[in-house]
């Protein structure tokens, strides 16, 4: 209904070509780039800097958060500094990523990471000391080990929380890639749109903006599945 | 209902002398900051043999429990035990993210029983407790009864030779209440393990136990032998009266 007041508009000389392009031209754009393999290609070089972004940034938070949350020790000396650097805002350290790590690959993917570590070791941390201490009695009363009490207990106790904090780290994580990728890049989707932008290619552009919604929505539908997962003992 | 645990192996412990002691504790003392929360306390519970606990709340009845079963660092004086002590809480603390059958097989822990034996003999103690057919169940699908039978097939799954058993059925609504007591006696002339039982109910203590010790303060203060114990509720012993009276008194409580 919406696409065909919009198709209408257009096709009418309401809506003007070089501000909102017609739907069935941006799916031309999108056909093409298709056809041509460029989304493919930035599609790919993206998906690679998210996906790397968030396992180091992942790995990082999660297993900082785990031994702040089991330690005091690590609390006391862990924590503060994590509290400071959370309150930087990550995005406006570009300029200063791009000066030590240059305009590669490694800027974009710590930029990621970097963002992503802190929603997992904030829940991580949170979702540990929350786990009920009767659980851990009944492991001293059973005989487990250090291993068993992480498996049987910590790791199926802190799971749902923590795919809560995935979830938040992976909205940020494209959020970070997209703002990066404006900036400075040669290959990506936002290397894609900024080129657009040089050419006036307005469709392409919002080609782009749709390939990074579904992105986000997909990777959102993904930690979904695991959430189920990790509740399914619940009736 | 079948109440062996390893087939046709029912009659180990039995052949075992009846008057060892499973479970001691001699000359105990506990403090909780300035709090004597255990003043000399001397408890012995022999194999076979099902001793209560009971007093007020807070007069130190799970410590001794918590003391015993190892839970308990910081005392002084003298702690015997046979083996593990397997313990069951008033809550059934079962892990709602395993299967019914893994939480019992980690009764198993302890004893470092390889997996597969471990999913069996796990299999056989939740048939003792009539819930063979709730396996693969997850606990929070349990009843309240179930999931405390399940705690107890974990406890027992083991053969410990001392069980503790801290306020076990205090949750269970009346009914179930006494299916559990009749439960526990008919596991326990199988197996003839010790119980230490803690407990606030007086009706309960002298429809289980041997002896039933009461705490005060942290003192073990009186001692009830229950001589002519019939341990089946359709057939109470006839002194059941005289011993309830005895208890409530002790205990302070006036009717």
């Amino acid at each position: 209904m919406l696409l065909g007041l919009w198709q209408l508009g257009s096709a009418t000389g309401l809506i003007p070509q070089d501000v909102l392009p017609a739907p069935s031209l941006i799916a031309g754009a999108g056909v093409e780039l298709v056809r041509t393999g460029e989304l493919a290609d930035a599609l790919r070089v993206s998906g690679v800097r998210v996906i790397e972004g968030l396992l180091l940034g992942g790995v990082v938070g999660v297993i900082l958060g785990t031994a702040v949350g089991l330690s005091r020790w690590a609390e006391a000396t862990v924590d503060p500094p994590m509290q400071m650097l959370r309150a930087l805002p990550h995005l406006g350290l570009i300029p200063l990523f791009i000066l030590w790590f240059g305009i590669g690959e490694l800027p974009k993917v710590l930029l990621v990471a970097l963002g992503v570590s802190f929603p997992l070791y904030l829940n991580t941390f949170s979702a540990i000391r929350q786990v009920d201490p009767k659980l851990f009695e009944t492991a001293q009363v059973l005989g487990f080990s250090f291993w068993q009490r992480f498996r049987i207990i910590i790791a199926p106790c802190t799971a749902p929380q923590v795919l809560v904090g995935l979830r938040q780290a992976m909205a940020i994580a494209w959020l970070t890639l997209i703002v990066a990728e404006q900036i400075n890049a040669d290959k990506g989707i936002g290397f894609l749109i900024n080129n657009a932008r040089d050419f006036l290619r307005i469709d392409v552009i919002i080609v782009g903006l749709i390939v990074y919604a579904m992105m986000g929505i997909g990777t959102d539908a993904i930690v979904r599945v695991l959430e189920r997962r990790a509740l399914r003992y619940r009736p | 209902m079948t109440v062996t645990f390893r087939g046709g192996d029912a009659n180990h412990v039995a052949a075992q002398s009846d008057t060892d002691v499973v479970g001691a504790l001699s000359g105990v003392n506990k403090w909780y900051g300035e709090h004597h929360a255990l003043v000399d306390v001397s408890v012995r519970v022999a194999r076979g043999e099902i001793v209560a606990l009971v007093g007020r709340s807070g007069s130190g009845k799970s410590t001794v429990l918590r003391v015993l079963a190892g839970l308990s660092t910081d005392h002084t004086g003298e702690r015997t035990v046979a083996g593990a002590p397997a313990l069951a809480f008033q809550e059934p603390r079962l892990f709602p993210w395993r299967d019914v059958r893994t939480n019992v097989a980690y009764g198993l822990t302890r004893l470092r029983v390889p997996k597969a034996e471990a999913a069996r003999r796990a299999a056989v103690a939740l048939a003792a407790v009539g819930l063979a057919d709730r396996a693969k169940a997850w606990p929070l699908t349990l009843s309240g009864g179930q999931a405390q039978r399940v705690s107890l097939a974990r406890a027992l799954v083991g053969e410990p030779e001392l069980l503790l058993l801290d306020e076990p059925f205090g949750a269970l609504d009346a009914l179930t209440r006494l299916s559990m007591r009749a439960l526990l006696l008919e596991l326990w002339r199988a197996h003839r393990f010790g119980v230490l039982l803690v407990t606030h109910d007086v009706d309960e203590a002298v429809a289980l136990a041997d002896r039933v010790l009461v705490l005060e303060a942290g003192r073990v203060v009186h001692t009830l032998d229950i001589t002519d114990t019939r341990r089946s509720s359709a057939d109470p012993s006839p002194n059941t009266e005289r011993y309830r009276a005895e208890l409530l008194d002790k205990l302070g409580v006036r009717i």
